[in-house]
């Protein structure tokens, strides 16, 4: 069995968990891309970053399976952007992973816990 | 800091995404790393490192490989190498399918565009087509580029000649035979017919004279049994073998292998089959196809004493050679010139009084290329077919003109499309790229049906050139140059009804656009292309018309020229008795007994014969002298006519009398001469009793025959012919009669209705007589297809230009009074009568109209002197005819704008302003 080293490890689960962060963060209003990798890098304190090279293919395919919805918009006084906002669809699924995540971390916490004497 | 977003359409230029999602991609990524930039500019990072850290970031190669899974291309990706920002054939799929879409949604414009092209681009491919068979198809022989035909070079030739100019004697083709070095292989022919039947209604099939060498000559190879060679064809070889064609085989044979070693009969003489042509062999002259081939040798078996093959001077012989390898033709030319006078010396016929050889002596011979055969066809018909091709092709123009207000009445239509397209990102050679996809599609599919109807117009003009005596015989198909025609006219229509809607979107301003009305105050200067249009359509359909109405009337003119004779009511019989071998001493007396029996055959008004029917081609001509008149050495056509000939042609007969019974052999000769005559040799004496003398060959004294009889003057050989001297002599006077008698026989019912009568009497004086029959109005009208193809096919163009003409431009001042009808409310609003807005529109077409008359006057002016030579009784330039065509025009021009003119009138103001 190989062993999976930490960097790797840390990889596989940054992918898994970014499609969750970028849905909750999008759950409460539409937010651009760029405001959407700087949240994540500074909510996580610098743990999680992304560049434009992986960032937006992950933000267009969860567009293209249709949990969020891009739209350009111009406001006053700012060039146009594109927001993205969650749908019904990307509602429920950041339910169901949130739930996922819950059980897992605890499954996880409980393995991986200090054993008392 | 750097244009990111174009780095990154860089960045992306190999996924070949749609331009509006790429614009899309590249704002949104350029802006992050604009964010970016600030960012790190913030933070204190410099400009340069900020750049480099955010090009490393954008060039890692994953954003391609990621998106190129999301994003899904236009069409192929462009492959590596080609210039990034050419674009020519990306995308090319996609436009097509959407041009399909668009013209299902539009089956109507569809269809009649369609068939618009369908119609304009197979009327031209047929014509080309017969032009391409008639004019420029190599024969299907081996090599035919070295092949090269010999001719005589000559002043005028005294004695016989058959029918088409033929070159040679046999003692001329001999000559040049041994003599010639210039060719690997040299072989002379000629046409015939012959009657397969024996006796009764004759069984005619399309034959040809061959000499030995013709067949290896041309390379040709059997595919059953042997073809004629050098061992069949000798001085004396009597009634031996015929080749005969595939087609014939099939025909006659039904293919059957004991073809080959059966016999058939060829006027009354049996032949063996020794083989057969290939299928694709059909002779040497161009619309003629042959069914039988015979050694030259056993033609003085056939026609016995009136053989030809004696004769030097009966021209009856064509010779075609193949090259020599390394030799051309300017250097068998040298050599041909070099023997020609001892050929000529040779071959000198004894009976030529002195001018007449040293003219002889000075003919020449020159070869000529041969590659595309010979043809009397394409002496007759190439010449209309090229005028044809220009009309036809004026008529596709005029539905491009159609089609192209068609397509600017589309395109106007989608201009809010168009803008919005070009407002969100879309390149106009894109869009204009897209619109010539569709009018690619739309030229190509038309075409396509175009060439269908190809084959049907192109068997129906065959059909139409040929005829019951002479038919045609011309294999159509589309081969490499035909189908390249139709791809150059379907390209050059595309490009012509394409052009105007491409100018168009590369003038739209999408702002203006978006921001303009749908109708709104239009202009004078929008509609400068329509205007256009009008002009051009209404100049073609001049043309076409003053062509028409020219050709008509040549037909009418000739239809209804009066020959001299009346033509209608008349059979011409052909009764051909040399089966009989009626002793040379009584065929005269045979003769005059066949007539009788014809003139007491119920419902025949009178009959009379004739060696030369008149009008038929034939001809027969001899020199007279009138030594009191200083008449010397003049060539006078003849014709052998019995009594009763005048009044069964109803010619006039304006003194003296006809020929009767004492006209026989042993009395001193008579002749009856006609009005051409009489002034032109006699002036204005009274031609009766007057004398002519006739030369003899072989130094027999001069015929004296005196005028008994002064007749009106009729056409000979050719209706186009004008009036010339004719000499009418008796039959049975003549120093050898023949062994044929043609009838000339009227009656007052219909023609063919005696044929049966004929029939029965030529069965009661022999069943082994041979009958041929035709109606004298049919044979004349016969020879004027040409000029009847002409009238009948420019006529329907013409209507068809009208008629285009009409709708065009109906279509286009409907449009234009559409555009204006701001512009017409707000005049009868501010109190202008509606009549002067019918006078505005009115007036407007009007001198369009003018405009398009003054140029298509003078392109029909000069079209018309092109074809001068196809006219008849006819100037090119003739008021009549372009005065009736202006006036035509002009009023149907006028009417079609009328409708729209009133339709401008009765718009309702104040919903027009309501609208603005």
């Amino acid at each position: 069995m190989q062993y999976i080293g930490a960097k790797l490890f840390e990889r596989e689960l940054k992918k898994g968990s970014t499609e969750l962060l970028i849905l909750s963060l999008v759950e409460q209003r539409p937010r651009h891309g760029y405001e959407i990798s700087k949240l994540i890098e500074q909510r996580s304190e610098g743990l999680l970053k992304f560049n434009v090279a992986s960032f937006y293919p992950l933000l267009y395919r969860l567009e293209k399976r249709g949990f969020i919805r891009g739209r350009w918009v111009e406001k006053d006084g700012q060039r146009r952007r594109r927001y993205y906002r969650l749908t019904a669809e990307g509602k429920k699924v950041l339910k169901d992973q949130r739930n996922c995540w819950a059980d897992f971390v605890l499954a996880i916490a409980r393995i991986t816990g200090e054993e008392h004497a | 800091m750097p244009d990111w977003s174009e780095e990154i359409r860089a960045a992306l230029v190999g996924l070949n995404l749609n331009p509006a999602q790429e614009a899309s991609v590249a704002d949104e990524l350029a802006q992050h790393l604009e964010d970016r930039y600030d960012e790190m500019r913030h933070e204190g990072v410099d400009d340069a490192e900020a750049c480099r850290l955010l090009r490393s970031e954008l060039n890692d190669g994953r954003l391609v490989t990621e998106l190129k899974d999301l994003l899904p291309p236009v069409s192929e990706a462009i492959s590596p190498g080609q210039d990034i920002r050419e674009r020519l054939l990306a995308g090319l799929g996609k436009d097509l399918r959407y041009a399909i879409r668009m013209l299902r949604l539009n089956p109507t414009f569809a269809a009649v565009a369609i068939l618009s092209l369908a119609l304009g681009i197979g009327a031209n491919t047929a014509i080309f087509e017969l032009l391409d068979a008639v004019v420029l198809r190599t024969l299907p022989v081996q090599s035919p580029q070295q092949l090269a035909n010999i001719r005589e070079i000559h002043g005028g030739r005294i004695g016989n000649t058959v029918a088409r100019q033929k070159n040679f004697s046999v003692a001329l083709w001999q000559q040049i035979q041994q003599q010639q070095k210039g060719f690997s292989g040299i072989g002379a022919w000629s046409t015939e017919t012959f009657d397969l039947g024996r006796g009764g209604e004759a069984h005619y099939v399309q034959g040809m004279w061959v000499s030995g060498s013709f067949f290896r000559t041309l390379g040709i190879q059997p595919v059953l049994g042997r073809l004629l060679t050098e061992n069949d064809d000798y001085r004396g070889c009597g009634l031996r073998a015929v080749v005969i064609s595939y087609a014939f085989w099939q025909r006659s044979f039904a293919g059957r292998t004991d073809a080959v070693g059966s016999k058939l009969s060829l006027d009354g003489h049996p032949f063996e089959v020794i083989g057969i042509t290939p299928a694709s062999f059909y002779g040497l002259e161009i619309g003629r196809n042959f069914d039988v081939a015979v050694p030259v040798c056993s033609e003085s078996a056939i026609r016995t004493e009136s053989s030809w093959t004696q004769s030097a001077t009966t021209w009856w012989l064509d010779v075609i050679g193949r090259l020599n390898a390394g030799w051309t033709l300017g250097k068998a030319n040298a050599q041909l010139a070099s023997i020609a006078p001892g050929i000529f010396a040779a071959t000198l016929p004894p009976e030529y009084d002195a001018t007449e050889r040293k003219d002889y002596l000075r003919f020449g011979l020159k070869a000529e290329t041969a590659a595309t055969g010979v043809s009397e066809l394409r002496a007759q018909y190439a010449d209309p077919l090229r005028a044809l091709l220009a009309i036809s092709g004026l008529v596709l123009l005029l539905a491009c003109t159609n089609l192209a207000n068609l397509m600017l009445a589309r395109a106007a239509a989608r201009q809010r499309e168009i803008a919005l397209r070009l407002a969100l990102g879309a390149s106009r050679r894109r869009l204009i790229r897209q619109l010539f996809t569709e009018n690619v599609f739309l030229a190509s599919v038309g075409a396509a049906v175009g060439l269908i109807l190809a084959q049907v117009f192109g068997s129906v003009l065959v059909a139409f050139i040929g005829n019951s005596e002479n038919p045609v015989f011309l294999p159509l198909y589309p081969d490499m140059r035909v189908l390249l025609f139709t791809v150059g006219i379907a390209s050059l229509t595309c490009l012509l009804f394409g052009v105007a809607p491409a100018i168009r979107i590369g003038r739209v301003e999408p702002g203006t656009v978006m921001k303009a009305s749908g109708r709104g105050l239009a202009g004078r200067q929008h509609f400068l292309l329509r205007r256009g249009l009008i002009v051009s359509q209404v100049a073609l359909s001049l043309v076409l018309v003053v062509a028409a109405l020219l050709f008509v009337r040549t037909f009418r003119n000739l239809v209804s020229l009066n020959p001299g004779f009346q033509q209608d009511g008349v059979l011409v019989a052909d009764f051909d008795f040399s089966a009989l071998h009626v002793l040379a001493q009584n065929r005269a007396d045979y003769k005059r007994e066949l007539l009788r029996s014809v003139r007491n055959i119920p419902g025949v008004i009178s009959a009379a014969e004739a060696a030369i029917v008149p009008l038929n081609g034939d001809g027969w001509n001899e020199f007279i002298d009138i030594p009191e008149r200083g008449v010397s050495r003049k060539l006078v056509y003849f014709n052998a006519v019995s009594s009763c000939y005048f009044q069964t042609l109803q010619i006039p007969f304006l003194a003296g009398r006809d020929f009767d019974d004492r006209d026989i052999a042993s009395s001193p000769p008579v002749a009856i001469v006609n009005e051409h005559f009489a002034h032109t040799y006699l002036g204005k004496t009274d031609p009766i009793g007057k004398t002519f003398r006739v030369r003899q060959d072989g130094g027999k004294p001069d015929r004296i025959f005196h005028i008994v009889g002064f007749a009106g003057d009729t056409r000979y050989r050719d209706i186009h012919d004008e009036p010339t001297p004719i000499v009418f002599v008796s039959p049975y006077q003549r120093p050898i009669a023949d062994t044929d008698s043609t009838f000339i026989v009227r009656s007052n019912e219909a023609p063919a209705s005696l044929i049966l009568s004929l029939k029965d009497t030529a069965v009661k004086s022999s069943p082994e007589i041979v009958l041929n029959f035709s109606v004298l109005r049919t044979s004349v009208l016969e020879k004027l297809t040409r000029e009847r193809l002409m009238a009948t096919l420019s006529g329907v163009y013409g209507a068809l230009a009208t008629v285009l003409a009409m709708v065009g431009i109906y279509g286009i001042i409907s449009y234009m009074v559409i555009r204006r009808s701001g512009e017409m409310g707000l005049r009868i609003a501010l109190g202008a009568r509606r009549t002067s807005v019918v006078g505005i529109v009115l007036r407007e077409a009007a001198a369009l109209v003018a405009v398009g008359l003054m140029v298509g006057t003078a392109v029909a002016i000069a079209c018309a002197r092109t074809v001068r030579t196809l006219l008849y009784g006819i100037k090119p330039v003739d008021p009549l005819t372009l005065i009736i065509s202006i006036g035509g025009l002009s009023t149907i021009a006028l009417a079609a704008s009328l409708l729209p003119a009133i339709r401008a009138a009765s718009v309702d103001p104040i919903q027009t302003l309501r609208e603005e």
